[in-house]
Formats: C-alpha cells, sequence, structure tokens
C-alpha cells in the first residue's frame, strides 16, 4: 500500500484528512494546525515587543494593542498550547496503552474539526471589523461596553472550539479506562498516559464552566439578556467567576501532559526507571485536585473578603507540595543515570530550573496581601510565561523532537535542534526575567505604551531583544522540519535505541491499525522490559493473529462542525438590523449541524475488516502505513 | 459484532448495553459526559441563585410572588412517570422484548412532549405577564437555566423518536441496544435536573 500512497494525488490527500478518523492522522492535524495558530500567535507577540521597545513608541495605536494582546493570549491558550498538546495525546497515547485506536474515532475526528472552525471563526474577526479587545479573560466588564463584533466573535469561537476540546477529552478517558492492552494496569500505564488521563478529567470537568460563561456572554451582547449588566440587577462577578474556575483547571490541562513527555524523556535519556514512578502519579492526581480549589487566587483584589482570600490562598500553596515532588523524582531520575544529552534531553534539563523560577513566583502570588502589590503589574506576565513558556512551550518543543521519528518516520536534525534551544532558551529568560523588576517597578500590564521618565525603557528594551532570539529559534525550527522532510531519511522502531514503551515496539509511523497483534503487557515499561530479556520482536503478543476490525472514515465530522461555524454568523449578526439575512443563516447552520447528526444517527457505520491474510501481506513489506485498504 | 444475528430471550445477554466493546466504550463515555452535563447545570443553578430576585430599581416580579405551584406539580409528576415508564421500556430491552419496549418508550414519548407543552404555555404566561427574557438578570437567569433544561427534554424526546422509528422494523441487536440504553439513561438524567429545579427555583422560590 505504501507504493500507492506516494501516487495519490493532491485531492485524493486532502478527502483522505477530510474523512480520516485515524488517531494518528488526527495527530498530525492538530499538529499543523496548533502549529500555524502557534506562529500567528508568536506574530502577535512580535507586534506587541516591537510596541513596546521605546517609550512613546507608535508603531501600534492604543485600540490596535489592545486587540493584539487580547488575540495573543486566546491564541496561544486555546488554539496553539492546547491543540499541540492534544496532537502528542492523540498520537502516542494510543500507542503507549496499546489499543488499536481511540474509543471514538468518529469523535476524535469531530473534535478536531469544531477547535479548528472555532479558531478560523475566531481569527476572520481580523478581517471582519475587528478583533476582540477585553483582554484574554474577556472581564464582562470591559466586554459588554466593546465596540463591534470583535468580542462576538472570542465568545462563540471559544464555544466552538470548547465543544471539540470536551469531545476530545471524554474520548481519550474513555480510551483509558477500557482499551488498555491485557497486562497493562493502571499502575503500569506510561507517565505520558497517566497526565494526559487526568488532563482530560480537568476538560471534562472544567470546560462546561467556561462554556455556561460564555453563553451568557454571547446572551448578554446578543440577545439583550442582563447576566453581567449591573442597571438590569446583573454581576459581572459571574463571568470571573466561572472564567476561572475553568481558567485555573485550564493551566494544569496544559502543564500535566508537559510534565508527561517529560517524565518519558528524563526515563528514556538516563537509561533508568523514573524514580518514584508511584509518587509521580498521585502528585499528578492532586494537582488535578487541587487545581479545582484555586481559582480565586486569581481575584484577590475583586474584594471577596479576608476569609475567602486565606482559604484560597492556603489551597494554592499547597499545590506547590505535589510539584514539588515530581521535581524531585526528576532530578533523581538523572541522578546517576548514563545520561544522553539529546535536544529533547536538553530540553527537559532546562525545563527544571525555569518552570521552577514560574512556581516559586506562583508562590509568591498566592500571598494574597502581596499579590494586591503585584496584581495587573508586568510581575505577573512574567510569572505566567515562565510556567507557560518554561513548562508547556518547552515541552511540546521536546515531544516535537521526541515523538516526530514516532509520527513521521524520520528525525529532526540535533544540530538545528541545538540552535533552536539556545536561541529559544537565552532568549526566553532575557524576555521574560526582566519583566519581574519591570512589574515590581510598578509598570501595569495591559498598557501600549510607557513614558520615557518613568525609567522603563532599557528592561523593555532587553525584553524586546530576547522575543527576537526566540522568533530565531522558532525560524530555524521550522527549516530543520523543511530540511527533515525533504530528506525523508527513514527510521527504524526504536530510533532513540532506549525507548522504553509500547509505541517504541512498532514501526515508525506506524500501520493504521498499530498493533496486528494486541501486546500483553508484563510490567512498567514493558518494551523496555522485553529488550532486557532478549525479547527480539520486542513484544509478546496477547492473542494470536486474526481479523481487526476498524473503523470507516468519514465527511459527517467536518460537515457538523462547518454547520456551528455557519450557525455562528448567524448568531453574530443577529441584532444588526441592516443584516435581516441572519436568523435564516442561523437556522441553516444549526440545521446543517442536527442534520449531520440525524444522519449519523440513523446510517449504520459497522467499520470493516482487516483479514488475517492482509496483516501477514503488510508484514512482509514491513508495515502498512497509508491509513486506508 | 454481527448486526444481522438473531437474538431471542434465552441467547440474548443480561446486559446488552455493555456486552460489545463498542457497548462499553458508549455506556462509559456517556456517565462522562453526564458529569460535564452537571457541571454545566451546576454553573447554571449557582448563577440563578446568584441573580434570584434582582433586577432594575423597582422591580415588581419576585420568585415568592411569580411562581405558582400547582402547575409545575403536575410537570414534575409527569416528567417523573416519564421517567419511571423508560425503566418499563429497559426492563423489557434487556428481557428482548422490543414490542413493550416500543410501547413504553412511546408512553414516555407522550408523557415527555405533554412536560414540554406545560412548560411553554408556562413561560408564555410569564411573558404576557411582563416577564420576558430581556426583561432583568432575574428573568434571563430564570429562562435559561430553565431553558436549557427545556432544551435537554426536547433533544431526548427527538432521540428516542429517531431510535424507536429508525428501529421499528428490525429489532433489537446488538448495535442498537446500547443506543436505547444511553437514550433511557439520558432521560433519568433530565428527570434528575428537573428535581433540582423543582427544588431550587420554585419550591425555594415559593417559600420566598
Amino acid at each position: 500500500m505504501s507504493s500507492l500512497a506516494q501516487k495519490k494525488g493532491f485531492g485524493a490527500v486532502l478527502w483522505d484528512y477530510l474523512t480520516t478518523v485515524d488517531h494518528k492522522k488526527i495527530a498530525i492535524l492538530y499538529l499543523i494546525s496548533g502549529g500555524f495558530f502557534f506562529l500567528v500567535g508568536g506574530l502577535e507577540a512580535m507586534l506587541i515587543r516591537i510596541q513596546l521597545m521605546k517609550a512613546g513608541n507608535d508603531f501600534l495605536s492604543a485600540g490596535l494593542y489592545n486587540e493584539i494582546i487580547t488575540m495573543h493570549g486566546t491564541t496561544m491558550i486555546f488554539l496553539a498550547a492546547m491543540p499541540l498538546l492534544l496532537a502528542f495525546m492523540n498520537a502516542i497515547m494510543p500507542l503507549q496503552i496499546g489499543a488499536r485506536d481511540v474509543a471514538f474515532p468518529f469523535l476524535n475526528s469531530l473534535g478536531f474539526w469544531l477547535f479548528f472552525f472555532g479558531g478560523i471563526f475566531l481569527n476572520l474577526s481580523w478581517f471582519m471589523g475587528g478583533a476582540p479587545d477585553a483582554g484574554w479573560t474577556n472581564y464582562a466588564s470591559l466586554a459588554l461596553a466593546s465596540e463591534g463584533h470583535g468580542i462576538d466573535f472570542y465568545a462563540l469561537g471559544l464555544t466552538i472550539s470548547g465543544f471539540g476540546t470536551l469531545i476530545a477529552g471524554i474520548n481519550f478517558l474513555v480510551t483509558i479506562i477500557n482499551m488498555r492492552a491485557p497486562g497493562m494496569t493502571y499502575m503500569r500505564m506510561p507517565l505520558f498516559t497517566w497526565t494526559t488521563f487526568v488532563a482530560s478529567a480537568l476538560i471534562l470537568l472544567a470546560f462546561p464552566p467556561l462554556t455556561i460563561g460564555l453563553f451568557f456572554m454571547i446572551f448578554d451582547r446578543l440577545f439583550d439578556s442582563n447576566f453581567f449588566v449591573v442597571e438590569m440587577g446583573g454581576n459581572t462577578i459571574i463571568w470571573e467567576h466561572l472564567f476561572w474556575i475553568f481558567g485555573h483547571p485550564e493551566v494544569y490541562i496544559l502543564i500535566l501532559p508537559a510534565f508527561g513527555i517529560f517524565s518519558e524523556i528524563f526515563a528514556i535519556f538516563s537509561r533508568k526507571r523514573l524514580f518514584g514512578y508511584t509518587a509521580l502519579v498521585f502528585a499528578t492526581i492532586l494537582i488535578g485536585f487541587y487545581g479545582f480549589m484555586v481559582w480565586a487566587h486569581h481575584m484577590f483584589t475583586v474584594g471577596l473578603g479576608p476569609t475567602a482570600n486565606a482559604v484560597f490562598a492556603l489551597a494554592t500553596m499547597i499545590i506547590a507540595v505535589p510539584t514539588g515532588i515530581k521535581i524531585f523524582n526528576w532530578l533523581l531520575t538523572i541522578w546517576g543515570g548514563s545520561i544522553q544529552f539529546s535536544v529533547a534531553m536538553v530540553y527537559a534539563i532546562a525545563f527544571i530550573p525555569s518552570f521552577v523560577a514560574g512556581g516559586v513566583t506562583g508562590v509568591m502570588q498566592a500571598i494574597a496581601p502581596l499579590d494586591y502589590q503585584l496584581h495587573d503589574s508586568y510581575f505577573i506576565v512574567a510569572h505566567f510565561h515562565y510556567v507557560i513558556v518554561g513548562g508547556v512551550v518547552l515541552g511540546l518543543l521536546a515531544g516535537t523532537h521526541l515523538y516526530w521519528p514516532k509520527m513521521f518516520g524520520t528525525m529532526l536534525s540535533e544540530k538545528l535542534g541545538m540552535v533552536t534551544f539556545w536561541f529559544f532558551f537565552i532568549g526566553f529568560h532575557l524576555t521574560f526575567f526582566i519583566q519581574h523588576f519591570l512589574g515590581l517597578f510598578g509598570m501595569p500590564r495591559r498598557v501600549y505604551t510607557f513614558n520615557a521618565d518613568q525609567g522603563w525603557d532599557l528592561y523593555n528594551l532587553i525584553s524586546s531583544v530576547g522575543a527576537l532570539f526566540m522568533a530565531i529559534g522558532i525560524i530555524v525550527l521550522l527549516v530543520n522540519v523543511v530540511l527533515t522532510t525533504v530528506k525523508n531519511v527513514r527510521v527504524g522502531n526504536d530510533p532513540w535505541g532506549d525507548g522504553r514503551t509500547l509505541e517504541w515496539a512498532i514501526p515508525s509511523p506506524p500501520p493504521f491499525y498499530n498493533f496486528a497483534q494486541t501486546p500483553l503487557v508484563r510490567g512498567l515499561d514493558t518494551y523496555w522490559i522485553e529488550k532486557m530479556e532478549g525479547n527480539k520482536e520486542g513484544m509478546i503478543y496477547a492473542e494470536p493473529l486474526g481479523d481487526i476490525h476498524m473503523p470507516n472514515g468519514s465527511i459527517i465530522p467536518f460537515v457538523m462542525s462547518f454547520g456551528m461555524f455557519v450557525a455562528a454568523f448567524g448568531a453574530l449578526y443577529f441584532m444588526d438590523d441592516t443584516k435581516p439575512w441572519a436568523l435564516a443563516v442561523l437556522v441553516i447552520g444549526l440545521g446543517i449541524t442536527f442534520g449531520s447528526m440525524l444522519v449519523r444517527s440513523l446510517k449504520d457505520d459497522l467499520g470493516f475488516y482487516i483479514t488475517k491474510e492482509e496483516l501477514i501481506e503488510d508484514a512482509k513489506r514491513g508495515g502498512n502505513t497509508d491509513g486506508h485498504k | 459484532m454481527d448486526i444481522n444475528k438473531r437474538y431471542t430471550a434465552q441467547s440474548w445477554p443480561d446486559h446488552p448495553e455493555t456486552a460489545t466493546l463498542e457497548g462499553k466504550n458508549k455506556f462509559v463515555g456517556f456517565w462522562l459526559l453526564l458529569a460535564a452535563e452537571t457541571v454545566t447545570f451546576a454553573s447554571l443553578f449557582a448563577t440563578y441563585l446568584a441573580l434570584k430576585d434582582k433586577g432594575p430599581s423597582g422591580m415588581e416580579f419576585t420568585a415568592a410572588g411569580l411562581f405558582e405551584l400547582p402547575l409545575v406539580f403536575a410537570m414534575t409528576m409527569i416528567l417523573l412517570t416519564s421517567s419511571l415508564t423508560s425503566v418499563y421500556a429497559m426492563y423489557h430491552m434487556k428481557n428482548h422484548n422490543f414490542k413493550a419496549m416500543q410501547a413504553w418508550l412511546g408512553i414516555t414519548v407522550l408523557l415527555g412532549l405533554t412536560f414540554l407543552g406545560l412548560e411553554i404555555y408556562e413561560f408564555n404566561h410569564y411573558v404576557h405577564l411582563g416577564f420576558g427574557f430581556t426583561h432583568s438578570a432575574f428573568s434571563s437567569a430564570f429562562y435559561v437555566l430553565v431553558g436549557t433544561h427545556g432544551a435537554h427534554v426536547l433533544f431526548g424526546l427527538s432521540w428516542f423518536i429517531a431510535l424507536m422509528i429508525r428501529n421499528s422494523k428490525r429489532g433489537l441487536n446488538m448495535y442498537n441496544a446500547p443506543k436505547f440504553y444511553l437514550a433511557a439513561l439520558y432521560w433519568h438524567f433530565i428527570d434528575v435536573v428537573w428535581v433540582f429545579i423543582f427544588t431550587v427555583v420554585y419550591l425555594m422560590g415559593v417559600i420566598g
């Protein structure tokens, strides 16, 4: 089949990706679109840093600056970091537990397309009358007063992509609960699978409050309700609560999978079993649990009263304990290991001090009285960039290097990877370390300019130079990707040589059914165990070779998501007197969505079987990676 | 799973909804979805409680003055009964008695439609009193909470009807048994939410 795949035209490939339900292809879709939005968000970051490069700059107007900071935050969190993590979860987690696909392949595709159309809708605001400008937190008091449709793009776009994320979360949970290979007990699951599991549970419980908050925002702005309208009895603090009940767990949704990637890297490149595996698992669960009890630390200055502030301050500080457990376990994994400084490992080592710095400033802000001083200053900006860039983005870059061979069958250049690393790492600290001091000196966040006599010029210039370094690093990474793809040097099952878990026991990229025979798992790091015992195949099997049941591809997820996209335009223009067609568009869009849902429900979709003979043929050819019969 | 495999009451498994891997996945996935739905409604309830009786200065509407229990009590009884009839339907599903299942599902749908009709009547009544969606924060919170429940009822009814029509000619098999089961599960969830609405919105509202 692989020879056939090369002959496929562009149209066929496109159709294949539009209809695919294969978790590995959906992972590539997430990677490409998340990567695209990461570049868009990065471009916005560069514009911000150019504007703040010198005092009294007029590169951007104040209004445009507000739009850019709003879109930078929103894009990076919802459209870049999360989908990129979902890419790795999709690509790797089913392989790690020995499954042939996720529990709901159709829903997996639906989740992606909802995210995709939501993200496109949000970004269309740039071309259709202005982007949202109330900050990524979109506080109601600002948002309701915002002119134009920017906020509506935000609320509708995030609602759609939020549905997609929720679906992905449920899907991963069920996959891990029900589809683990025989012998893969919970306490034998690789740590990346564990963090995927906990992050998915957080998605499940954190996204509904956001959706409800966004619904209130949509109703208030577009259908004249009064949730946040104070003179009609509304209350803007409700938005803040709903947003942060989502928003704080969201931070852990982002960081936990990154922790998982780092845990894999530390074990592989130290050639050691993870130190304190059990403690790492329970620390992950605890972080997820506490993640829901701390949201009001974002609201210390709202005036909830000293009792509430004290409770949330304490709960926040407690989270440092499980996080500290993890840091020490990673250090002790490296300790005495036979360390290989691959690019992925270098990212992982760089992550530890960077993330600890972000964690320490987090505990500082947990002290409510101090937070009154730090609130809304650049200290906050520095803090959350230290945890998000120093934790999540380093994790994504490390994961890109680690899993690229498994996803694409080629190795990213380690040399260029090192160049990217040094530019990015130095640039990151240059940009954000100094912002702590800018904050302490009193520079407020979200201001579009400052005066020359405030003494912030030099520090802001240094920060902007750092951003340039990061941009160079990312450009080198893109060059790396292009060169690697052009050279197309294929790699084997276990390109790092020290893979420990099941994904390294199968071809890179794996055949579309992943495992011709379901493996039998005999312990933590099962592939490592088999290798150490001299098992040439790297796996023992739980079943004889037989027919495999696989799901059919479908265009319905794409159509269903497109319907939501259309309906969102209808809702957006619903109140505009000049656009009487809006209601029709809303009805048509919802009609497409519910119609395709009905088709999906009424039409039987039983999947198909790959026969034993085809599997044997594939094995002779060295694996079927095409994805279609 | 072979969709054409014929079952008798004897060969039909005890738990057809979880007899296949697809069924198991749907079962677990649906319970998780209900967890997300629970958080959704919790957010709506919290907002309602925060905005109850809140409106522009001099607003004449309060929960104590607006709500009347007799109609809502009737609606509650109707919906609770429909939950019971859906249990009967699932009893017959598990015994592989397709006709009885369809009959009880039909009764469930009729009761659900009655409930929905009464809810529309109730909303219409309030709107005529001047208590519309845009009237105040209180009215917005009320309509969105109770209306979201109503939308769930509508979706549940459409689901039942679609399943009944689609499978009317072919009876029960391993492919559609989990679907019927989940629709009934959804219906119970809707019922539980209504019990909370009845308590929090209406009973606590009338008490003041």
